[in-house]
C-alpha cells in the first residue's frame, strides 16, 4: 500500500506514464504520418493519374522524356517516397489486425517495411538515371 | 478457457494489452455487423483497395526501371499493358485508386469530426461510389483519346 502510494506520487504526469506503453509501443506518430501523407498524395494521385493516362501508348522516347523532365521527374520522387511510407503504413495496420502470433506480425511488418525501401529505392533509382 | 460449446465463440476471442485471453467481440463482429451495408462494405472496401493500390505500386516499379533499363524492356511492359490482361488489370487498378483515393478524403473528413452521423455517412459513401465511376471514365476517356492520337 505504502509501495502503490509513492507511485501515485510520482512527479511525471499521467500522461508521461502511459506513452509508449500502448499495444503498439508508440504513440501517434504512425498514425499522424499515414494521414499527412495522404494529404500530401491527394494532388500527387491526381497529377499522376491523368498523366500517365495520357501516356498511354506513347512510345519509349515520349515516356522518357515525360519523365526526364525535371518537374515530373521532382513529383515522381515524391511520390515514390510518399507512397511507399504510406504503402507500408497501411500494411502495417492489416498485419496488426489480423496476424495473431506475435513472430508473424513482426515478421510481417518488417518485411514489408523492408520490400517498400528496396522497391523505393529502385524507383528512384530508375527516375534518377532517366532525368540526370 | 473451457470447451468451446459454440463456434461464434471464436470471433468472442479478444486479448488485453499484456497478452492474457479475454473473451470479448472481435472488431468487426462479423456475426453482429451486416457487412453488406453500405457503410461497412465500403470500410473493408478502402482496405482492400489499399491492398489493390499496393499491387498498383508494383507495376509502376516495373515501368519506371523498365523505361530507364532500355526500349527493349519497355517494349516488353508496353506489350504486357497493352494487352487485354494489361488494359483489365489497369482499368481495376485505376478504379481501386480512385476509390481508396476518395475515400481517404472521407475518412480525413471524419478524423477532423465531420460527417460522423448516419445521414452524412451514406451520403458521403454514396458520393465517393459516384466520384469513383467519374473519375475512372475520365481517367479511361484521357487514355483512349491518347492512344488513338
Amino acid at each position: 500500500m505504502a509501495k502503490e502510494h509513492a507511485a501515485d506520487a510520482t512527479m511525471r504526469s499521467p500522461l508521461g506514464r502511459v506513452r509508449g506503453f500502448g499495444s503498439a509501443h508508440g504513440g501517434t506518430h504512425h498514425w499522424l504520418l499515414q494521414r499527412l501523407t495522404s494529404v500530401a498524395l491527394l494532388p500527387l494521385t491526381l497529377w499522376f493519374a491523368l498523366s500517365a493516362a495520357s501516356l498511354a501508348g506513347a512510345p519509349y522516347e515520349v515516356t522518357r522524356a515525360w519523365i526526364a523532365h525535371p518537374f515530373n521527374a521532382v513529383l515522381l520522387l515524391a511520390a515514390i517516397a510518399l507512397a511507399f511510407h504510406h504503402t507500408a503504413a497501411g500494411m502495417q495496420v492489416i498485419i496488426e489486425d489480423y496476424a495473431n502470433r506475435e513472430w508473424a506480425k513482426v515478421a510481417g511488418i518488417y518485411g514489408i517495411r523492408a520490400i517498400c525501401w528496396l522497391l523505393a529505392i529502385a524507383s528512384a533509382l530508375a527516375v534518377l538515371r532517366i532525368a540526370v | 478457457m473451457s470447451i468451446m460449446q459454440d463456434s461464434r465463440e471464436a470471433t468472442m476471442f479478444g486479448r488485453r494489452t499484456d497478452g492474457t485471453p479475454i473473451r470479448r467481440p472481435l472488431s468487426p463482429h462479423l456475426q453482429v455487423y451486416d457487412m453488406m451495408q453500405l457503410t461497412s462494405a465500403l470500410s473493408i472496401s478502402g482496405r482492400i483497395t489499399g491492398v489493390v493500390w499496393s499491387v498498383g505500386l508494383l507495376v509502376l516499379v516495373w515501368w519506371l526501371v523498365a523505361t530507364a533499363s532500355g526500349p527493349g524492356a519497355y517494349g516488353t511492359v508496353s506489350w504486357f499493358l497493352s494487352s487485354w490482361l494489361g488494359v483489365l488489370g489497369l482499368f481495376g487498378l485505376t478504379a481501386a485508386a480512385w476509390f481508396h483515393t476518395l475515400n481517404g478524403l472521407r475518412h480525413l473528413a471524419w478524423d477532423a469530426g465531420y460527417g460522423f452521423d448516419i445521414p452524412t455517412t451514406y451520403k458521403t459513401g454514396q458520393a465517393v461510389l459516384i466520384g469513383t465511376a467519374a473519375m475512372t471514365v475520365l481517367t479511361w476517356l484521357i487514355a483512349i483519346v491518347a492512344w488513338a492520337r
